[in-house]
C-alpha cells in the first residue's frame, strides 16, 4: 500500500505513541483565569482599535453605494432629501426613538429647478435564495417607475443573477406604469404595466416585480398625502438634503 | 520531534505536506469560495494573515500559556486575528468582502489554522513557527489559486474579470456554482495523486535492483 501523506510524522509521535512531555503536575485556576482574561482583555482592545478605524470606512462606503444607487434610479437628480416613513406619514425629522440609520425611509428627488422627480425606495423580499433588496424610482404624478436597481441579492450565478446582470430586464423597469405585471419573453402586448420575465429566472424575476408592487401598494396613501403638502407649499427647505 | 531545517519548514507546507492538497485541510473555504481568482487572493491572503499572525503570537507567548487553557487560548488569538482580517477587508475592499460573506468569520474554524499552533508553533522557535506558517499559508493560496482560476476561466470565461475566450464562449456556469468546486477539487487531487504515484514509481524503478524491485513486492 502507499504510504500516506507524512502529515504529522514526527510530530503526531509525540502525543500518540511516546508519553506525553512532563507538566507541571498542577496549575492553580487563579492562573489560568488571569492568562485568559490577560488575553482576552488584549484580545479586546486590539479589535476596538481596529473598528475605530474601519467602522467609519464601512459606514462611508455603505452611504456611497446608497447615493450612487438614489441618483441611478431617479436619473441623475440635481440633488435629493431623505424623508423618514412614519406612522404620521412622510416626515424630514426622523420619529423620536428611533435610529436614524435602521429608520424607515425614502428619498425626494429634485432636478435643478428644485422641481421633484420622484421618490426612490427601497423594498426586500424572499426571492429564490435569499432576501433580494433593491431601490427603485417611482415618479408618485405620472404613476411610473422611473427606474430599479438590486443593492443585494444571493440569487443563483448565471440564472438568478440575470435580474442584475441583464441590462434589457433592468431597462424594462424605466417608464413602465405601476402596478407592474409580468409577462414572459416574447408575450408582451404593449401594455405600459408590463415587464418581461426573464427566462430561467422567473421566481427572481417575479419577486423583483413583486417588491415594487407590495411597495407602492404600501406606500401610495403616504406619498399621495405628501404630494399634497409639497403642493400647498411646503418649503423645500425642510429636511437635510444631499447633493448627488 | 523530528529536527528539521529552516528551509524544509518553509517548504513543507507549499509542496510535500500542501494543506489542500495533501492534507486535505480546510476545505471548507477551497470549495466554498473559489469561484473567482479575486474571491481566491482574497481568502488567501486573509487565511495566511491569520495563520502568520497566530502562530507569532503562539510561538512568542508559548512559555505563558498553561498547558490546560491552550485550545482556548490559540482559538481567541486565532478570533482575534480573523475578526480584525474581517474589518479590514469590510473597510478596504468592500465588494470583495460581500462575496466572502460569512467565510471570512468561518476562517477560525479552519483546522489547518489550529492544526499548525497545536503541532508546530507551540513547540518551536518563533522563527521557526514564521516560517511553517507562512510556507503553510502560500500553500493554501497556491491551492484555492489553482482552483480560483480553473473555475473562472471555466465557469466565466475570464481571468481576475479579463475576458479569456472572448464573446463567442458559452460559460460552464456549474463550475462557478458548488459543484463545480467539489469537480475543480477532484480533478486536481487526481492530477495530483496520478503526479505522485508516476513519481514514486520512477524512484522504484532507478533503485532496481537494489531496492524494491516491483510494485507487487512493495505490495
Amino acid at each position: 500500500m502507499r504510504e500516506l501523506p507524512t502529515v504529522h510524522k514526527g510530530e503526531a509521535a509525540g502525543a500518540a505513541g511516546a508519553p506525553p512531555p512532563p507538566e507541571p503536575p498542577t496549575v492553580s485556576s487563579r492562573r489560568l483565569m488571569v492568562t485568559l482574561s490577560v488575553a482576552g482583555a488584549v484580545a479586546g482592545l486590539a479589535i476596538v482599535l481596529v473598528f475605530g478605524w474601519a467602522d467609519p470606512r464601512i459606514q462611508a462606503h455603505r452611504a456611497r453605494v446608497l447615493r450612487e444607487a438614489v441618483r441611478e434610479v431617479l436619473d441623475a437628480p440635481d440633488r435629493y432629501k431623505t424623508l423618514y416613513v412614519t406612522a404620521g406619514g412622510l416626515s424630514a425629522t426622523p420619529p423620536p426613538g428611533v435610529d436614524t440609520l435602521a429608520a424607515e425611509k425614502v428619498f425626494l428627488g429634485y432636478d435643478a429647478a428644485g422641481q421633484p422627480i420622484g421618490y426612490a425606495i427601497t423594498g426586500s423580499e424572499p426571492g429564490f435564495q435569499d432576501f433580494i433588496l433593491l431601490i427603485f424610482g417611482y415618479d408618485a404624478v405620472a404613476g411610473r417607475v422611473l427606474g430599479m436597481k438590486v443593492l443585494e441579492s444571493k440569487e443563483t450565478p448565471g440564472l438568478g443573477d440575470k435580474i442584475i446582470k441583464d441590462e434589457e430586464f433592468v431597462a424594462g423597469f424605466r417608464d413602465a406604469a405601476a402596478p407592474l405585471v409580468g409577462v414572459k419573453a416574447g408575450r408582451r402586448t404593449g401594455d405600459e404595466h408590463e415587464v418581461d420575465i426573464i427566462t430561467g429566472a422567473t421566481i427572481s424575476s417575479r419577486t423583483v416585480i413583486g417588491i415594487i408592487n407590495h411597495r407602492l401598494e404600501t406606500l401610495e396613501p403616504l406619498l399621495a398625502a405628501h404630494r399634497a403638502r409639497l403642493a400647498a407649499g411646503e418649503t423645500l427647505a425642510a429636511g437635510k438634503e444631499e447633493g448627488p | 520531534m523530528r529536527a528539521t531545517t529552516a528551509r524544509y519548514d518553509l517548504i513543507r507546507g507549499i509542496w510535500k505536506e500542501n494543506p489542500v492538497l495533501v492534507q486535505l485541510l480546510g476545505l471548507c473555504p477551497a470549495l466554498a469560495v473559489t469561484n473567482t481568482v479575486a474571491n481566491s487572493i482574497a481568502m488567501g491572503l486573509a487565511t495566511f494573515f491569520v495563520l502568520v499572525g497566530s502562530s507569532l503570537l503562539v510561538a512568542t507567548f508559548k512559555n505563558l500559556i498553561p498547558h490546560e487553557v491552550r485550545i482556548s487560548a490559540y482559538i481567541l488569538i486565532i478570533a482575534t486575528f480573523v475578526t480584525i482580517a474581517d474589518l479590514v477587508l469590510a473597510a478596504v475592499v468592500p465588494l470583495i468582502h460581500k462575496e466572502l460573506g460569512a467565510f471570512i468569520a468561518l476562517i477560525v474554524v479552519n483546522c489547518m489554522i489550529l492544526g499548525r499552533q497545536e503541532a508546530f508553533a507551540s513547540k518551536r522557535p518563533v522563527g521557526r513557527a514564521l516560517l511553517d506558517a507562512a510556507g503553510t499559508g502560500a500553500g493554501f493560496m497556491i491551492a484555492v489559486l489553482m482552483m480560483g482560476a480553473f473555475r473562472e476561466i471555466l465557469g466565466n470565461g475570464s481571468l481576475l474579470g479579463f475576458s479569456v475566450f472572448g464573446e463567442s464562449f458559452e460559460p460552464w456556469i456549474i463550475m462557478i456554482l458548488p459543484p463545480g468546486g467539489f469537480l475543480t477539487l477532484g480533478f486536481i487531487l487526481l492530477a495530483f495523486g496520478w503526479w505522485r504515484e508516476r513519481k514514486a514509481e520512477v524512484i522504484r524503478i532507478r533503485q532496481w535492483p537494489h531496492g524494491v524491485a516491483s510494485r507487487e513486492e512493495a505490495a
